[in-house]
């Protein structure tokens, strides 16, 4: 075990970038154009890296397994993005942003990245602006905001239910200005399956051709993964298809190291699982907490009834019902964090209250929000004595303008009026805070190697604020790795280009090959999707919302046994030179297979409750989550020793200078 | 050619020379209406026309040059359009998004210009020959008997009737359309279209009425 | 539920394709129409043939990846939804559904139902952007007014989400829905206005170059856009092209 160095600069905090972005090596612009740089991943940090390192004059390849670069999922990032503008002048700054994230995260994340993210986080606002990004705006022409969970200030800045989508357009257009001008190549349907290390340093990537299934070979002088988290290591989660951990954990295998595994964020509000066939989660966004109430009944009787459809939600009667969240927390209620929010919905359902089939299932009602918003509605348009009816139409009308979409959404998936009968709501699998460990550079342990966006573990500690995520991946990627790329680089000018004729490229590639080779000739009998909802089950059953001790090392001796299974019986139909999407997931529930007991095992080492990470063993009598500060303020770095099940563990611990270690309470 | 190098510049000169015909489609349908008003007013009008050097020999080319303009254009753009798609859908419901008459402008085109050309036979080509190549006297009461002369065979009149009909389809896309092309979609546009669809159907039903009374009025005398 | 889908399978680009025909039982409303054609692929797999290739990734309407023609409309029966947003409780039992892939030149088949919308990232590159440096060096956000009718309809063409079926809907395989509606996004904000004129004519002609067809304005694109956006876009693209062109 060893203490890691994060290479946080010297001096007071809030100066800690300012004198690091002076400090840094520069690279001179006739040199950049001698430099090549590979960044694998373009959603919002990968697309906004891209652009920003081609715009200063690099050479960039971009690398996306999906058709264009905008369809990285950040494109479905629903709520919003935070930033310490305080354009209401409801008391926010760049050090209550800062406070807000470190306590969100628990006290599991590094201070200095968190500060440093504050601070860029309202320039990221004035550059998507000055890009075109339609953000929604007030009568008067300026910037709307709205609040999200676990935070009392409105510092949200959004586009309807679409601002993830937006974002990435930005970046995306970004991009192909770039493109436009020669600087950015981009490989679209290409995955990276492995990287090349050259003297101790990344020098390339290994990427097949999702067309013609060709193995190609790329060399640069540093490599960026962008490639987002992996929360469909439990088959179910709110990712895309395609999101995966493969790129991450390839550089794992080749020397990075990976942090904090088990910090998982799983989101309160999605549309509940309808069967076995399902194949993704829904999200409904945060956002609706804002007006919706989360409820289920108080009586067991009433919730069978429910249950099995002789009693309808509406009908049953106010007192009759729990507001669990209004009850537990009463200073922020229905806006608590994400982790705590989906425990207590868990902590019901498990109690037997849960109001669909499956017994998994909350109400979200917003039927208060409509009679308070028709009744201010009918006041401002002067209608006396207005009837129930005239209220509740007035008052729907109000939240479709809010939540149109959203409730569009809901209806279509779930076939019932969210509108007339409240929404039914359950936890899913949403985000990873863990991830390829990295230094302040947001380099990874392996040189030239740098990490951002949710595939880092940087900022969020153990839990994620809602309207986070895609403020890191943009600030990352705009602000933060463009500099400190600078810094590594500036040693590689009279490098010129590398070759991939080497022998590290011959290895790195026939690595890649001989493990598709092994997939596609396996002749086993069972499909990829077998073994990845098998991995799922187990994922989702011993290492989701809360875990134990037991659970946790069943789960590890599962994963190893099916791994074993997914090698001897997978079937890879089709061949390696073709369009062939079973190859492609087989290739990355592989990586899964191995992730998932890493998961585990950090798990099962971190012995306290905190932010996403919930061990059974450790809640106080009322349920909630007992951290261990004095033994487990430290990051937990994992090193690939030949074997998930062999990982080294290494700390960086964690330092609270600027703000004061609490328990976090939102009573 | 250069100006129509571009998709968007072909479809406004479609639009401009489209909505061209709209008007002398109106101005043509006001002096023939004159015809079943008042015979003199009609034959006055028809010498004018036939006889003005203005309209002779500037417009009227423009208006033969428009008319040709619009048909080779709209049959480049289709020949264009098969191509966009090579391969075509096994099943493919248009009706269910568009109209069968904004989907169907070049059948009901065609049969258009297949009408122009009888059009042309039976009324353009005699008065050229009648003014410029036999060099008949000046008559300014020919006009009327001649106009009731052709609505005599119903046959002729069923194929002018049909031709009106498909050029009701071909104006109800067209001209509301050819707004569109140039630009022209605002909160205006609802009442535009009112317009158009109104002038689509009433001025073709007018040229049928006109020729149905020609006709039937003979068979009484 | 019990149908017969009718597929179009291809084995690559070269390849000649035809229709093929499989029967399905067992087809839950609950489920989404990718979620059927998993149940379908995973029957395939354990038949030992090859599965059907199609496009998809995030299953919520937003990435535009997924396609499909079904039954003659791309995205299915349903408004506003995208092929991952369909449910099955749209069909009834012993349908038969035709699946073809997205046609048009510009969309070249890759394998099955899989197309390859490359063309649309090239009229992206052509001039769908502002050229502001991302130093965030800019001036603050708030500096510049924008009333919020018009950042409203700059959101609502901006919320186009690359799919292609406005192409695959239009019976002339025309991609001014998609243009215009990038073309609109900047040309109603500020921030767009000062590049409007070479943006328009760049992407008009990089639109043309890539083999899509001539609109006209049958409106079926607006109709069948899962994102409902709206042919005005087409007309103010069509106004900005006027006017560049005038402009020079």
């Amino acid at each position: 075990m060893s203490n890691l160095n994060s290479k946080v600069p010297s001096g007071p905090l809030s100066e800690k970038w300012t004198k690091h972005k002076n400090d840094i090596n520069l690279v001179n612009p006739a040199n950049k154009r001698n430099i090549d740089v590979i960044v694998v991943g373009t959603g919002l940090a990968g697309g906004s890296a891209a652009a920003t390192l081609a715009e200063l004059g690099y050479n960039v390849k971009t690398f996306c397994y999906q058709d264009s670069p905008r369809r990285a999922h950040s494109i479905a990032a629903q709520g919003g993005i935070n930033a310490a503008k305080n354009y209401q002048g409801d008391g926010d700054s760049t050090y209550r942003l800062f406070y807000d994230t470190v306590k969100g995260g628990d006290y599991r994340s590094r201070e200095a990245n968190v500060y440093r993210l504050a601070e860029v986080s309202a320039n990221i606002i004035d550059q998507c602006v000055a890009q075109g990004v339609p953000f929604a705006r007030e009568y008067g022409g300026l910037l709307d905001n709205r609040s999200f969970g676990g935070v009392l200030v409105s510092r949200t800045f959004y586009a309807k239910g679409q601002t993830g989508q937006q974002l990435l357009l930005g970046a995306y257009s970004a991009m192909n200005r770039q493109i436009n001008r020669g600087k950015i190549k981009p490989f679209n349907r290409h995955e990276m399956l492995d990287l090349v290390i050259v003297d101790g340093k990344a020098r390339g990537i290994i990427a097949r051709d999702m067309v013609t299934g060709e193995l190609e070979r790329h060399s640069a002088h540093a490599v960026v993964i962008a490639t987002g988290g992996y929360g469909n290591v439990f088959y179910l989660s709110t990712n895309a298809m395609g999101s995966n951990v493969t790129a991450s954990w390839k550089i794992h295998k080749r020397g990075a190291y990976f942090a904090n595994p088990c910090y998982t964020q799983i989101h309160p509000t999605c549309i509940p699982v309808s069967g076995d066939h399902q194949s993704k989660l829904t999200l409904m966004s945060e956002s609706l907490r804002n007006d919706g109430r989360i409820w289920v009944p108080k009586k067991h009787e009433d919730a069978e009834a429910i249950r099995n459809g002789t009693l309808k939600p509406v009908d049953l009667k106010e007192e009759d019902r729990d507001y669990y969240l209004e009850r537990r927390y009463p200073s922020f209620g229905n806006l608590v964090p994400r982790d705590v929010a989906s425990r207590a919905a868990k902590e019901r359902c498990d109690a037997g209250f849960g109001v669909n089939k499956t017994g998994e299932a909350v109400f979200l009602d917003f039927a208060s929000a409509i009679m308070r918003y028709g009744k201010e509605a009918a006041a401002v348009q002067h209608i006396e004595d207005p009837s129930e009816e005239t209220i509740r139409e007035l008052g729907e009308k109000v939240i479709e303008t809010k939540y149109g979409n959203l409730f569009q959404m809901y209806e279509k998936i779930v076939d019932a009026n969210p509108y007339k009968t409240p929404m039914m709501i359950y936890p899913a699998v949403h985000y990873t805070m863990g991830g390829v460990w990295v230094d302040y550079n947001l380099e990874t342990t392996i040189p030239g190697c740098y990490c951002a966006g949710e595939a880092n573990f940087s900022d969020h500690g153990a839990n994620r604020l809602g309207a986070s995520a895609l403020m890191q991946g943009l600030a990352d990627g705009y602000f933060v790795l463009p500099y400190t790329i600078g810094d590594y680089l500036a040693d590689d000018i009279r490098t010129g280009p590398i070759p991939t004729n080497s022998a590290e490229f011959d290895a790195a590639e026939k690595n890649v090959k001989d493990q598709i080779d092994a997939l596609v000739n396996n002749n086993g009998t069972k499909s990829v999707d077998y073994f990845h909802k098998k991995l799922g089950k187990i994922m989702w059953n011993n290492v989701g919302m809360s875990r134990n001790a037991k659970g946790l090392e069943e789960a590890i001796a599962a994963i190893r046994e099916l791994r074993e299974a997914f090698w001897k019986d997978v079937r890879v139909p089709g061949a390696a030179n073709e369009v062939n999407p079973e190859l492609e997931k087989a290739m990355r529930v592989a990586d899964f297979l191995e992730l998932g007991e890493l998961f585990a095992i950090d798990a099962l080492h971190r012995n306290e409750s905190c932010g996403g990470h919930f061990r059974e063993e450790y809640q106080t009598e009322e349920g909630e989550a007992m951290r261990d500060d004095e033994n487990f303020t430290y990051v937990a770095a994992w090193e690939y020793k030949g074997d998930p099940g062999k990982a080294v563990l290494h700390k960086e611990d964690l330092e609270f200078k600027d703000i004061q270690v609490k328990t976090r309470s939102y009573k | 050619m250069g100006l129509l190098k571009s998709s968007v510049a072909r479809k406004v000169a479609m639009a401009l020379s489209g909505l061209f015909l709209v008007f002398f489609l109106g101005q043509h349908f006001v002096i023939n209406l004159s015809s079943v008003v008042d015979p003199d007013t009609f034959n006055s009008w028809s010498h004018f026309m036939g006889t003005n050097g203005l309209i002779q020999f500037v417009l009227q080319p423009i208006l033969i040059f428009g008319v040709i303009f619009h048909f080779v254009l709209g049959f480049r753009l289709e020949l264009q359009n098969n191509k966009a798609r090579a391969i075509r859908y096994k099943s493919y419901k248009g009706q269910l998004s568009s109209s069968w008459a904004s989907r169907n402008m070049l059948i009901t085109g065609v049969v258009i210009l297949a009408f122009l050309g009888l059009h042309f036979y039976d009324f353009w080509v005699p008065e050229i020959v009648h003014k410029y190549i036999e060099s008949h006297p000046a008559d300014a009461e020919r006009y009327f008997p001649e106009l009731v002369h052709k609505f005599e065979s119903p046959v002729r009149v069923g194929l002018y009737c049909l031709a009106f009909v498909l050029l009701i389809f071909h104006l109800w896309h067209g001209f509301s359309s050819a707004f569109q092309s140039v630009g022209f979609n605002n909160k205006y546009s609802r009442g535009l279209k009112g317009f158009t669809r109104l002038y689509a159907v009433l001025i073709p039903l007018g040229f049928v009425f006109i020729a149905l009374y020609h006709h039937f009025n003979q068979l009484h005398h | 539920m019990k149908l017969t889908l009718k597929i179009w399978r291809q084995k690559s680009a070269q390849a000649k394709g035809s229709m093929q025909t499989y029967p399905i039982d067992g087809i839950d409303g609950d489920m989404s129409f990718l979620e059927m054609l998993d149940v379908l692929n995973t029957q395939l797999i354990d038949r030992g043939e090859e599965p059907v290739v199609f496009d998809h990734d995030c299953r919520e309407g937003i990435c535009g990846t997924c396609s499909l023609q079904i039954n003659g409309e791309p995205h299915g029966p349903d408004r506003l939804i995208t092929t991952c947003q369909l449910h099955m409780r749209k069909f009834n039992d012993g349908d038969t559904i035709v699946i073809e892939p997205f046609r048009a030149k510009a969309f070249p088949v890759i394998k099955d139902l899989m197309v390859d919308r490359s063309s649309f990232d090239r009229i992206q590159q052509a001039g769908g952007y502002v050229s502001v440096n991302t130093s965030g060096n800019t001036i603050d956000a708030n500096a510049i007014p924008i009333e919020k009718d018009k950042a409203d309809e700059a959101f609502n063409a901006a919320a186009c989400i690359g799919c292609g079926a406005c192409v695959a809907a239009c019976k002339n395989a025309s991609a001014m829905l998609f243009t215009a509606a990038k073309v609109s996004q900047f040309a109603l904000l500020p921030q767009g206005r000062v590049e409007a004129t070479r943006r328009v004519l760049n992407m008009v002609e990089q639109m043309d170059k890539e083999g899509f067809g001539n609109c006209t304005n049958t409106g079926a694109c607006e109709v069948e856009c899962p994102k409902g956006i709206s042919l005005e876009n087409i007309a103010r693209m069509n106004r900005e092209y006027l006017a560049a062109s005038l402009r020079g």
